[in-house]
């Protein structure tokens, strides 16, 4: 684990020093605002539904942050040669990864930390609870880290961040439209696709209406666990390269 | 020790290495020679542990650097052909991230880094932003990374790649310096470097091993190197080319005698020796009476023996 912190502590520093990332931080943030006075706060509607519409327009804050944030992590190593740096120093593939998850997951849970004070205008002028929107925070952060993983995973496989970015985006869109695909088939393929959306069945369904199944979160956290298992994997597959 | 068996990488059906076998004793300074694409960077990223050879064994201080490459890589330091830098990070931060990385705790890098500034002399630059270094410092930090652990074996890959003369010459002084307390392998395809660097050379073309030995017993091991020329004088009377090529064909260690031409109003005979023979054929034109006016041995015994040992791969010799 002590290499995972090393990689971390490293990989959020390269956050933070980055004007990229709040550059990127800046943007979502501001489109997250823009959507939420526009399209969530019009008309009178009960401050439930209103929250609603602020996690509906965050989910995809979170994605697009999630993307964003992950294309470069190994791409860009081996863009600049500094990877070489990691593989030759006694350091898993594994902990490589998993540090720069976690800064990123850091780095994110950042971000949406700052979008905070919108619900809490909800609360303020409405009746829902803290847990509701807690529960809607941790399906963002989900959903983003889910991004993320994806991310990291095209970030494996390309040598140009264009390239890891256009892969880790593809994915992640694949996933988000797989429930539409799944209404044209039939069952048990339909059953099986809707199950493997990543959001309009795990999180439109429940963390956006402040409800929290396990099934959901056992999903997210499947999807994380795959990905950057792949990634681990490419990772180590380089090595014969 | 370094005991690499059989060694060998292909990059899908194409050979890049190999099969290559050598020793590299504690304490020696070996350079591994050869032209672009001769395999050298490969052999040096598998001792590195940065790739996985395709069949074959290496040994790193007893230790089998496949079956435990963590082992194997605490202790090695490896600059690659481009330095592997984080172009955003301070000199100091990027040393102390690297020397973690190989395992060391906080206070041991933080104890360890005035001596990697020193010996690399970074001291003016270490708190600067390696982004904005210029390539010879760059160049110094990479060597530094490799060196934070206290390596017992050192891999230079280029390690004077893009540097400009002044930096090339402190480039090897540090590296004469590392000697001291490195086995220390380096490749390059500049002659003068390894024969100004390195105790015995490696020299590889296509991915097989041409040669392995000290600058002069790779000479020896050839049989028709041009070593020593000597200029002379032109004789008075008949055929004075042939009056002085029968006295050089005449002395001990001589194995031919070239064509001479004509240099400064003398002429220049090509001798290809078995050993620096200069003290024999300068006996033997003082007792022929012939004036002798410049007598040289070759400098490019390392460029001669790298030629034909390369065009010998190429199929070419």
């Amino acid at each position: 684990m002590a290499a995972t912190r090393i990689i971390y502590r490293r990989e959020l520093g390269a956050y933070l020093r980055s004007p990229f990332a709040w550059v990127i931080a800046a943007v979502l943030l501001l489109v997250d605002g823009i959507l939420f006075q526009a399209y969530a706060m019009q008309g009178e509607q009960l401050s439930a539904v209103v929250l609603e519409r602020f996690f509906y327009f965050s989910s995809g804050v979170s994605l697009f942050a999630g993307i964003l944030l992950s294309f470069r992590l190994l791409a860009e190593e081996r863009q600049n040669h500094s990877i070489v740096l990691l593989t030759t120093s006694p350091v898993r593939d594994v902990q490589i990864v998993l540090g720069k998850f976690f800064a990123a997951l850091t780095f994110l849970a950042v971000l949406l930390a700052l979008s905070f004070y919108m619900p809490l205008l909800i609360k303020v002028n409405g009746k829902i609870t803290l847990a509701q929107v807690l529960v809607g925070y941790f399906g963002l952060l989900l959903l983003g880290a889910s991004a993320l993983a994806i991310g990291i995973f095209g970030s494996s496989l390309a040598r140009s961040q264009i390239v890891a970015a256009l892969a880790g985006a593809a994915i992640t869109v694949l996933m988000c439209f797989l429930f539409m695909f799944a209404k044209r088939l039939d069952s048990p393929v339909r059953e099986v696709l809707q199950e493997l959306d990543l959001w309009w069945i795990h999180f439109q369904n429940g963390f956006m209406r402040g409800v929290l199944n396990l099934k959901d979160v056992i999903y997210y956290l499947a999807v994380i666990y795959f990905f950057l298992l792949l990634a681990v994997k490419t990772l180590e597959a380089k090595r014969w390269q | 020790m370094i005991r690499a068996s059989n060694l060998s990488k292909f990059y899908g059906g194409k050979r890049a290495l190999g099969p290559v076998s050598f020793e590299i004793n504690d304490g020696e300074t070996v350079g591994f020679l050869g032209l672009n694409g001769a395999g050298k960077t490969t052999a040096l990223r598998i001792l590195a542990c940065d790739l996985q050879p395709s069949g074959g064994s290496i040994e790193v201080g007893g230790v089998d650097a496949i079956a435990d490459a963590h082992e194997v890589r605490k202790r090695i330091g490896f600059l690659p052909e481009h330095p592997p830098l984080y172009q955003d990070m301070t000199v100091l931060d990027y040393l102390a991230f690297a020397g973690e990385l190989r395992g060391m705790s906080r206070s041991q890098v933080k104890r360890r880094l005035p001596d990697v500034v020193e010996i690399t002399d970074l001291g003016e630059v270490q708190e600067d932003v390696i982004g904005t270094l210029s390539h010879g410092f760059r160049q110094r930090v990479g060597v530094a990374q490799a060196i934070i652990h206290q390596p017992k074996f050192l891999i230079l890959d280029e390690p004077t790649r893009g540097l400009d003369p002044v930096q090339i010459v402190e480039m090897r002084n540090l590296i004469h310096d590392l000697k001291q307390n490195h086995t220390v392998l380096i490749s390059s395809h500049i002659l003068t470097e390894i024969s100004q660097t390195c105790d015995r050379l490696l020299v590889l073309g296509k991915g097989k091993l041409l040669g392995s030995g000290s600058e002069l017993e790779l000479a020896a091991s050839e049989s028709e190197i041009r070593q020593v020329t000597v200029t002379m004088r032109p004789p008075t009377g008949e055929d004075p080319k042939g009056r002085i090529r029968k006295v050089l064909e005449g002395v001990e260690g001589v194995k031919s005698v070239a064509d001479p031409y004509e240099q400064g109003g003398g002429l220049t005979f090509a001798l290809s020796t078995t050993k620096d023979c200069r003290a024999e054929v300068s006996r033997s034109v003082v007792d022929a009476k012939l004036d002798l006016i410049k007598l040289d041995y070759a400098r490019s015994e390392l460029e001669n023996t790298f030629i034909r040992l390369v065009g010998g791969a190429d199929g070419s010799n």
